[in-house]
């Protein structure tokens, strides 16, 4: 008996896996397709080859249905259905490319646009074009806040909006510490950061969405700097980030001196020099100098998330003295 | 871990020092597991906790001995387990009954009743684990703080079965692969046993050469050894004994006797500084090739990335110079070259595991002896297996034991040392990046203790030990009891704890007890050698 399956007293003796899960048979786009119950219609969808825009969904966490883009129409159902979120059900009938489903993926994505820089976002601008998007109908863009100001915004007094200009988010980057910098006019409000540092991943509760409709931010608690917020530098949040506003201060520094240049890069995974968990490494290089360091997200150990050390203790091999000698460091002076 | 029912953390702050592991253990608590965490200190794993059981300093045994007893008497012991799968329960049940549960509280401090609760709550689960870290080893009774836990495991039958078990949480990326590969003093490659004649007639075949049929020494051994000029000459690869050992000025004055020290290190460290020659070396784990193996046995392979510095040499390439010019020349192997010898010596542990594999697979488990074996999720499965496969797993009579030095008058506080999430041992590493979190070092102490010698966080205070003395910053911290004191090893260029902490070592290990020395906390006159960093912070 192979010793993995053996017996026990109380419960099961092996991993429970969902791999008995009964199947459930649905039509997509007229297509007949077969899951396991559980799947999400985005599961089920991508399964044959159909792909749904998403912004707040990511597959290690868990959905929270706030960007809209991946709304799909469901026979039977007044309004339009999350994908990401939605569990297959039998002899349901899914419709992704509808002009209803178009025409509303269209409008977010307008909206968007027209009110974030989503500059560093990947992959936008060939949705943009996609859905046929012209954000620039809402007017030009009104001027960036200052510094401040929308993090101090009081639910409930707004000011009335400007019919001749696009509302936006623009606000001056935070800059507040070495490790990773927010730049929040490029913050969706996917709520991923939320998720990643919350309940799905770190636990550690230092940011959450504060202020109502468009004053609604991501915020720490009181506003405060990283510093003195419950911030613990594990950067898990910008792993997370799907449009940039979030970045690792070294590729912010390089993209502001116009040197950060994902074609000359490359990325290897290595494993983490410090403790015995045995975290993946993807070490991102260009001109043989580390720039990044992030995780995969089909890990199994890190699910895509380092700890500081992880994430940001990898400095120390570089720059070492080119000459060969080992530096005098500040740590062995 | 994360389908578990109940986690006792035991001697760990993982949510520090093994952050990512602690996310995995957060999905268990989140499942419904019940965690207690067994620790001195109210640590930032002991907010996670059900129970937080915050025994006195090196009272491990007791703990686990009155929970045994506990256990055994309220008729909670898996029998059947332990008639099919153990032996030595008899003189195991002897030796803790004199461990009741009034027994248990004088010496842990910890109440009674939540000691038998959690007792019961531990043998009454489904799927119950145990964890630990160096709260457990950096002890005078380190291999038998670990048994009592394995007993622990074996009381109730908690060990090979998916969700259970008895777990070290390994602090270094690679120190289970060490073993592995046989960088230990007492053991061949695959943990063969040295000894065995047999074992040692194949490896003398296989290497040309004769192997002495005797343990080696380990470090603490070694440094009691070059102490007593038994030993003259050391090698060093990527370790920094200088500041990282108990009672550092025993240790320099040591290192500095040597007739010949060799260091290979990547920066010029404390313990570099002190060598004949230094090899510069690359940074195998970004620079090189190779596998390191984690805490759940997994090996996984580390890639070659960016180029070492100037003339950092790979670090095979230097062992292989070394043997060439001593006079065996091997050629210069690859990593892939050694792994694949390892996986021949070692068929039973390693045999499956190809370069190509470990790949494909994202790391193995071993053992995986061969190429269709998918690794091993987790250990001992073969004590349920009827008939039991192997010999039966030892329960192990072990004795509570206080550190040795304890609190007195001249020296009231009890000073255990420990690690802080953003920095890495010697700080060799971790030095090397500036973050929010680096406060630099400082003497942690109870409020309490605060007002009576009327300090403040950010305060310089003087410690003192029977060994050396400092000057550092005070930091108040709620999590610490009365008449405890902590401190880390992070910044020994600032504030050289070790020259505080004792070398009473477990003999079964090696290990020293950094985890209990006393020592004396007084106002210092002067200011602290370096100002606290996170004042008032925290």
């Amino acid at each position: 008996m192979n010793p993995q399956m053996a017996p026990s007293r109380k419960g099961e003796s092996e991993p429970r896996r969902a791999s008995a899960r009964p199947a459930v048979e649905l039509a997509i786009d007229g297509r007949t397709v077969s899951v396991p119950e559980g799947t999400t219609i985005l599961g089920a969808c991508r399964g044959i080859g159909i792909e749904i825009p998403t912004l707040c969904y990511l597959e290690t966490l868990r959905p929270v249905n706030v960007c809209r883009l991946c709304m799909v129409e469901v026979d039977g159902s007044r309004v339009l259905v999350p994908s990401c979120s939605r569990p297959v059900e039998a002899g349901m009938k899914v419709h992704t490319g509808t002009e209803r489903v178009r025409h509303t993926r269209k409008l977010v994505l307008e909206l968007l646009a027209s009110s974030v820089d989503l500059s560093t976002t990947p992959g936008i601008d060939a949705l943009l074009q996609e859905y046929g998007c012209r954000p620039e109908r809402f007017g030009p863009r009104a001027a960036a806040a200052d510094a401040g100001v929308r993090d101090g915004a009081v639910a409930g007094h707004h000011e009335p909006p400007d019919p001749r200009t696009a509302a936006t988010v623009a606000q001056p980057v935070k800059v507040d510490n070495d490790l990773y910098v927010r730049d929040y006019g490029k913050c969706i409000l996917c709520y991923k950061c939320v998720e990643a540092c919350g309940p799905d991943h770190q636990n550690t509760f230092a940011i959450a969405v504060a202020g109502r409709g468009f004053e609604a931010r991501i915020s720490t608690e009181m506003a405060v700097t990283l510093p003195d917020s419950a911030c613990v530098y594990c950067g898990n949040c910008i792993a997370v980030c799907p449009t940039g506003a979030l970045m690792v201060r070294s590729e912010f520094d390089m993209r502001a001196a116009g040197t950060w240049d994902e074609a000359r890069q490359t990325k290897t995974d290595t494993i983490c020099p410090y403790c015995g968990v045995g975290c993946t490494l993807t070490l991102h290089v260009q001109d043989g100098q580390i720039v990044k360091a992030s995780s995969p997200l089909a890990n199994d150990i890190t699910r895509g998330n380092l700890c500081i050390k992880g994430r940001f203790g990898w400095r120390f091999v570089q720059p070492r003295e080119r000459d060969g000698r080992a530096r005098e460091g500040d740590a062995c002076a | 871990m994360e389908e578990t029912d109940v986690i006792f953390l035991w001697g760990s702050n993982a949510r520090e020092a093994h952050p990512i592991w602690f996310h995995h253990l957060l999905k268990g608590v989140r499942n419904g597991a019940r965690l207690y965490v067994m620790d001195p200190r109210r640590t930032a794993s002991a907010h996670w906790a059900d129970v937080w059981m915050g025994l006195e300093i090196g009272s491990d045994i007791a703990l686990s001995n009155t929970m045994a007893r506990e256990i055994i008497h309220a008729g909670l012991a898996h029998k059947d387990f332990i008639a099919r799968a153990t032996e030595g329960f008899d003189a195991y049940r002897a030796s803790v009954e004199s461990y009741t549960l009034d027994h248990g509280e004088r010496i842990t401090g910890i109440p009674a009743a939540a000691i038998r609760e959690a007792a019961h709550a531990f043998a009454r689960a489904d799927r119950a684990m145990i964890c630990w870290t160096l709260g457990i080893t950096e002890h005078h009774t380190a291999v038998d703080n670990v048994l009592a836990l394995i007993n622990l495991c074996l009381l109730t039958g908690h060990v090979g079965r998916w969700g259970c078990g008895a777990n070290p949480l390994r602090g270094q990326n690679n120190v289970q692969g060490g073993g592995d590969m046989g960088a230990i003093p007492n053991r061949l490659p695959g943990f063969q046993d040295i000894l065995d004649p047999a074992t040692r007639g194949r490896f003398e075949r296989l290497w040309g050469v004769t192997l002495e049929p005797r343990h080696g020494k380990n470090l603490s051994e070694m440094l009691h050894a070059i102490e007593h000029g038994e030993m003259t000459s050391l090698f060093v690869i990527g370790e920094n004994p200088a500041q990282s050992d108990a009672d550092q000025r025993r240790v320099e004055r040591g290192l500095a006797g040597l007739d010949n020290l060799v260091v290979q290190e990547i920066f010029l460290t404390r313990t570099a500084q002190l060598a004949h020659v230094v090899l510069p070396a690359a940074a195998t784990w970004c620079e090189g090739e190779g596998t390191v193996t984690n805490s759940e046995r997994r090996v996984q392979r580390i890639k070659k990335t960016v180029d070492p510095p100037g003339d950092a040499r790979d670090e095979l390439w230097i062992i292989s110079e070394i043997a060439r010019r001593l006079g065996r020349d091997f050629g210069h192997p690859t990593a892939e070259d050694v792994w694949n010898e390892f996986r021949t010596v070692a068929p039973h542990f390693a045999g499956g595991m190809s370069y190509a594999r470990l790949e494909a697979l994202g790391g193995i488990q071993w053992p995986c002896p061969d190429e269709s074996h998918p690794g091993s999720l987790f250990l001992h499965g073969r004590l349920w297996e009827t008939p039991r496969g192997g010999r039966a797993a030892p329960f192990s009579v072990v004795a509570h034991d206080p550190p040795v030095e304890r609190p007195d008058a001249e020296y009231p506080f009890v000073l255990t040392t420990g690690r802080r999430l953003e920095s890495y041992n010697t700080g060799v590493q971790t030095g090397g990046y500036d973050s929010p979190l680096h406060f630099g070092e400082s003497l942690d102490l109870s409020p309490e203790d605060a007002e009576r010698l009327g300090v403040a966080t950010g305060d310089a205070v003087r410690v003192t030990s029977r060994r050396g003395s400092l000057v550092a910053p005070a930091r108040v911290d709620r999590c610490l009891r009365a008449g405890m004191v902590f401190m880390t090893l992070h910044f020994p260029d600032e504030v050289t704890t070790n020259v505080l902490t004792i070398d009473a070592v477990d003999p079964k290990s090696g290990t020293a007890e950094f985890k209990a020395c006393a020592v004396r906390v007084e106002r210092a006159a002067a200011a602290a050698e370096t100002p606290f960093a996170g004042a008032g912070r925290r």
